[in-house]
């Protein structure tokens, strides 16, 4: 097998599974003797428990027990003692009568089944001392300190001196993660361990967490992930249904399931957090960038301080000599915030990019232009500038712009018609940071000729398990059908948490090694084991020859692969089952500081407003990116169509909104909640240009789960003000906005 | 979800019987619904699945009699309906999913409770749910309420796509109940929220809707829908229009206009219509009978943008429903 299968449009090997019904997600795992545990959640936001009254839901059918804050042993707190270990709510359910938010877990109801579970919590009766609770920016103290705080240069001087200028705020509210699969786990102990069956991002942080929360030692516990119905970040952490799922089990001696139904998927599992984002940005009269600022309010929960790093994006897209970031956070009586598709850089590239289409407007300047004339060849937040690794941004405008024909864009508002409806077209940059971690994988050739990669990483519906067996393949022409890649499960070798597009980037370089180094073994074994043609008592002139595995046959070098023997055959010689090797790889720390690594792209996209009805729809989206080599045309392809496609949700559609009475989300439903349907997305298109980051790892590869959301919401929102002249400085785009009324929020 | 018996009629008598204490289930995507959130709380509940009201007809003279158990899905795409009943064809396709059209039915349609965020959760004030406790939408978050119709009681919007279409088609709703059948034109059908917004049909206890039948329209009757919100499927209507009107060269003859969205119950317009009838074809006429129609709409806190969003739907409906062939 040739080198090609890497960047070839493969199909994914979990497919047939996952279409046949074959993969078992989290509660799916089949276990005798099941109860099911059904979470209590407040309907208050700012309160104290006064008083629990069980009568009606301990008696009641099937009840096995009701478990609270009062006869509960206290679980305990994160140590957050390693750098990558990390809980989402420290505070661990049921430790004190504080209720901080609206949907926290104040009870859980242990019963035979679900139904039953069900009715008795839906009886458990909650007296609070409710206050009224703060949920918006304005509603309680902003502290004078910020929290990030990042400086070059005299931006305030800067700007103040700046012929051309541009001041506004703009505003994101609470987007809430929703993948298909809601949080889930079954808990079963075995004595003294216990096994959880989860929808995690990470099967071995969440192991991890789970020791300290639970207060036992980790290899006590296993974590079981195999598939996961996506999770967006919402899964990277656990959440404490995982710990009441764990103490149910243990309370009633038999496996327990807990499912955290719709409603509390919009509470208690996380969210993008709202964002006040006060934009400023100052230019020459050419267009060349002297000062932006960015100043972020954003509130995180009353238990934890969790950054919405929005200002990061800021200090490095553009060329400019004075920058000035900083973000503050206010507590609220919200749920913890969390990781979402793109966190930090898709909501702060909102305001960059707008107030630069707003810039673009005020110097009549083609808003392409105005980002190829500030474009950054360097890495300018650092001191001194950093090298990128590989950027091919000015490429992707270049291809973006042809293909979208940008050059045929009038810039007057209103300009481009079609029939009744006025066209809009909007670009943006997007740009994601390129990680790489550690990661441990075992690679193992067996005597039947198949192959088997292990890592106690996750797919987590991106494409992960079908890289493992592209690469494993690649290094030893073994046919992907033949390959079993074994994941999500916190006992194999250490991998990687499936977070901040790291994963192929992180574990290719070890799959390579591992498979490489189970190849040298098994050539190795061909040249030792006394049944292997290759012995040298089996050769004609009884000197070793360099060998080779090529399409799962070892070969002497020179020779084609046909003159060989299958791998299989070596081994089965041998009477040997298997070969193995493991290998771990990590980043250079001695290079970390060399380059910058991030991925770029540019986004364009074409709104159609129909004025008679007041009709906004999306009409064309193109994408192109510069995320080194793809390894999966196909699963990469969808990565990048896929985020787009929420992109177009966070512009459109997407808004929790809260009742400010109680703190309740008032849409917490999958009727209510917009997201993006088929019927408002368009035919999408997306191109990669590749230009391997050799630099990152061996194949060149970066991450690309979040890039394509990025730059989406304010590409559109620039077409959206090019067809109708309203700019929605607040999203998502509404229909009363787009009419001229005043949208007011909740 | 509270314990409640559950029958299945095997005739229309006797769901009549049964229907007295209980409530009937026909599709299930409202009732069900509501029943595992609390909201409805019925004793008993009576399928009528099995009864023989799941058939179109079309009636000598033209006209369809439509059963109330005729699905959703089955009604959008029947021919008769989409050739004479355009309006109905294309209401009942922008209602829900695909899924929940394969269930829902003609008769359950017609009474689909309200999507009021506060009256689809117990723990809120709500007077339809709980007549006398007050109602949460007033000083909440009303973007999606009525601004026709309403009272200091309830400001809910009937959801439904089909009656308003229905409303158009000027349908009739035929029940049986205990004291035997009666016919009910569909504009009077309904109840604006008064004092009693827990009231929001005429129905008796025990009544059982059976059909709906639809009189034959005037020749050259042409019809259309058209249903603006945030997104393009899977969302109730922020505001709708369904029209049917006939013309002679360029003066309209007759017209019938119904909205959806904005008001309580499935709103029919006679002051549009008036503004109308015996008028020629034109955008300033169809924007002055908007304006007839919206004259006494009362905006809330968050819904203003619905009157005038009301009035695009329907200038655009007439637009494309009188434009030359």
């Amino acid at each position: 097998m040739s080198t090609s299968i890497i960047g070839a449009a493969v199909t994914r090997v979990d497919g047939p599974l996952k279409v046949t019904g074959k993969a078992a997600y989290a509660l799916d795992h089949p276990l005798e003797n099941v109860a099911w545990g059904v979470p209590v959640a407040s309907t208050v936001g700012n309160a104290k428990i006064v008083g629990i009254d069980l009568s009606t839901a301990e008696r009641m059918p099937g009840v096995l027990a009701v478990l609270h804050h009062g006869n509960t042993e206290p679980l305990f707190r994160p140590a957050g003692q390693w750098e990558h270990s990390r809980a989402s709510e420290a505070r661990p359910p049921f430790e004190d009568d504080n209720v901080y938010y609206y949907g926290q877990y104040v009870a859980l109801v242990v019963a035979n089944t679900f139904e039953q579970a069900k009715a008795a919590a839906d009886a458990v009766k909650v007296q609070y001392s409710a206050q009224k609770p703060s949920v918006s920016f304005d509603d309680g103290p902003i502290p004078e300190r910020p929290r990030v705080h990042y400086t070059r240069g005299d931006a305030d001087q800067a700007f103040e001196s700046a012929p051309v200028k541009v001041d506004e705020t703009y505003e994101i509210p609470v987007e809430t993660h929703n993948p298909m699969e809601m949080h889930a786990t079954i808990a079963v102990w075995d004595g003294d361990k216990v096994t959880l069956y989860e929808t995690t991002q990470g099967v071995m942080n969440h192991q991890q967490v789970m020791s300290e929360m639970l207060g036992i030692p980790l290899e006590r516990i296993l974590v079981i992930s195999p598939f996961q119905g996506s999770g967006f970040g919402g899964k990277l952490f656990p959440w404490p249904h995982s710990l009441l799922a764990a103490v149910g089990a243990k309370k009633v001696n038999r496996p327990v399931k807990v499912q955290v139904p719709r409603s509390l998927m919009f509470t208690t599992v996380g969210h993008r957090p709202m964002t006040r984002q006060h934009m400023r940005i100052g230019a020459t009269q050419d267009g060349k960038l002297v000062s932006i600022q960015h100043d972020v309010i954003q509130p995180t929960s009353m238990v934890d301080t969790y950054v919405e790093a929005c200002t990061g994006v800021t200090t490095m897209l553009y060329s400019c000599d004075n920058v000035a970031a900083q973000q503050t956070l206010v507590e609220r009586n919200l749920g913890t915030p969390t990781p979402m598709r793109g966190p930090g850089i898709v909501p702060g590239l909102f305001p960059l990019e707008s107030a630069m289409d707003e810039l673009a407007i005020r110097l009549n300047m083609d808003p392409l232009e105005l980002r190829l004339k500030n474009y950054a060849e360097q890495d300018e937040s650092f001191n001194p500038a950093r090298p990128w690794s590989s950027k091919h941004l000015r490429e992707c405008y270049e291809v973006g712009a042809a293909k979208f024909g940008w050059s045929k864009r009038t810039p007057q508002v209103g300009s481009m018609k079609n029939g009744t409806e006025i066209l809009g077209w909007g670009m943006a940059t997007a740009t994601w940071h390129a990680g790489r971690g550690a990661a441990t994988v075992r690679v193992r050739l067996n005597a039947d000729g198949t192959a088997r990669a292990t890592c106690a990483t996750q797919d987590i519906g991106t494409g992960t398990y079908t890289v493992f067996a592209q690469i494993v393949s690649e290094k030893t022409g073994i046919p992907i059908d033949k390959i079993d890649v074994v994941l999500g499960r916190s006992s194999l070798p250490p991998g990687p948490t499936s977070g901040g597009s790291t994963v192929t980037a992180t574990v290719s370089p070890a799959i390579s090694q591992a498979a490489q180094g189970a190849v040298d073994r098994v050539i190795a074994a061909a040249q030792s084991i006394p049944g292997s043609p290759f012995h040298p008592n089996n050769l004609p002139e009884g000197d070793p020859v360099k060998l080779l595995m090529t399409a799962g046959r070892i070969h002497a070098a020179g020779k084609p692969p046909e003159s060989g023997v299958p791998f299989g055959e070596i081994l089965t010689a041998g009477k040997l089952a298997a070969l193995e090797n493991e290998a771990r790889t990590a980043p250079d720390p001695a290079k970390e500081h060399d380059f910058s690594a991030h991925s770029f792209g540019a986004q364009f996209i074409e709104v159609a407003w129909d004025p008679g009805i007041a009709r906004l729809r999306v009409s064309r989206a193109l994408t192109v990116i510069d995320a080194g080599r793809i390894i999966n045309h196909r699963t990469g392809r969808n990565q990048i169509l896929g985020a787009v496609v929420m992109g177009i949700g966070m512009a459109m559609f997407e808004e929790t909104i809260y009742d400010p009475r109680n703190a309740k989300p008032l849409n917490n439903n999958f009727a209510d909640y917009l997201v993006a349907t088929n019927a408002d997305i368009p035919e999408l298109d997306c191109i990669f240009v590749e230009y391997p980051d050799l630099q990152l790892n061996e194949y060149g590869a970066r991450g690309i789960g979040e890039i394509g959301l990025a730059g989406v919401a304010p590409a559109l929102t620039m077409a959206v003000h090019h067809a109708t002249g309203v700019r929605v400085r607040r999203l998502p785009v509404r229909i009363e906005e787009l009419m001229g009324s005043t949208r007011l929020t909740a | 979800m509270k314990v409640f018996r559950y029958s299945q009629a095997r005739s229309i008598e006797g769901a009549v019987r049964a229907g007295a204490t209980g409530t009937f289930l026909a599709g299930g995507t409202t009732l069900v619904d509501l029943m595992k959130l609390d909201v409805l709380q019925p004793p008993a509940v009576v399928d009528i699945n099995g009864l023989p009201l799941d058939r179109v007809e079309t009636l000598p003279g033209g006209g369809v009699r439509i059963g109330a158990l005729v699905r959703n899905s089955d009604l959008a795409n029947h021919e008769a309906v989409k050739t004479n009943y355009a309006v109905l064809s294309e209401a009942l396709l922008s209602g829900a999913s695909p899924q929940l059209r394969n269930m829902a039915t003609t008769g359950g349609n017609l009474l689909q409770k309200t999507r009021c965020y506060y009256y689809r959760d117990t723990n809120y004030a709500c007077n339809k749910r709980q007549p006398g406790s007050g109602c949460a939408a007033l000083d909440g978050f009303n973007r999606i309420h009525a601004v026709l119709g309403g009272s200091d009681r309830c400001v809910a919007t009937h959801p439904s796509d089909m009656a308003v279409a229905m409303m158009a088609l000027e349908a009739t709703v035929h029940v049986q109940g205990p004291k035997g059948e009666r016919a009910i034109a569909l504009d009077q059908f309904y109840l604006v929220p008064g004092n009693t917004p827990d009231r929001e049909n005429v129905l008796l206890p025990g009544e059982l809707i059976t059909h709906v039948t639809l009189a034959a329209l005037a020749g050259g009757t042409r019809s259309r829908y058209i249903k603006l919100r945030d997104r393009a499927q899977y969302e109730f209507a922020l505001a709708s229009a369904a029209v049917a009107v006939s013309m002679s060269g360029r003066r309209i003859q007759r017209v019938r206009i119904a909205f959806g969205g904005v008001g309580t119950k499935p709103w029919r317009s006679r002051e549009a219509e008036y503004a109308l009838e015996g008028h020629d074809a034109g955008t300033e006429n169809f924007r002055r009978a908007a304006d007839a129609a919206m004259a006494d709409a009362k905006p809330l806190k968050y819904n203003g943008f619905k009157i005038e969003l009301a009035k695009r739907a329907l200038v655009r409906t007439l637009e494309e429903t009188t434009q030359a062939a």
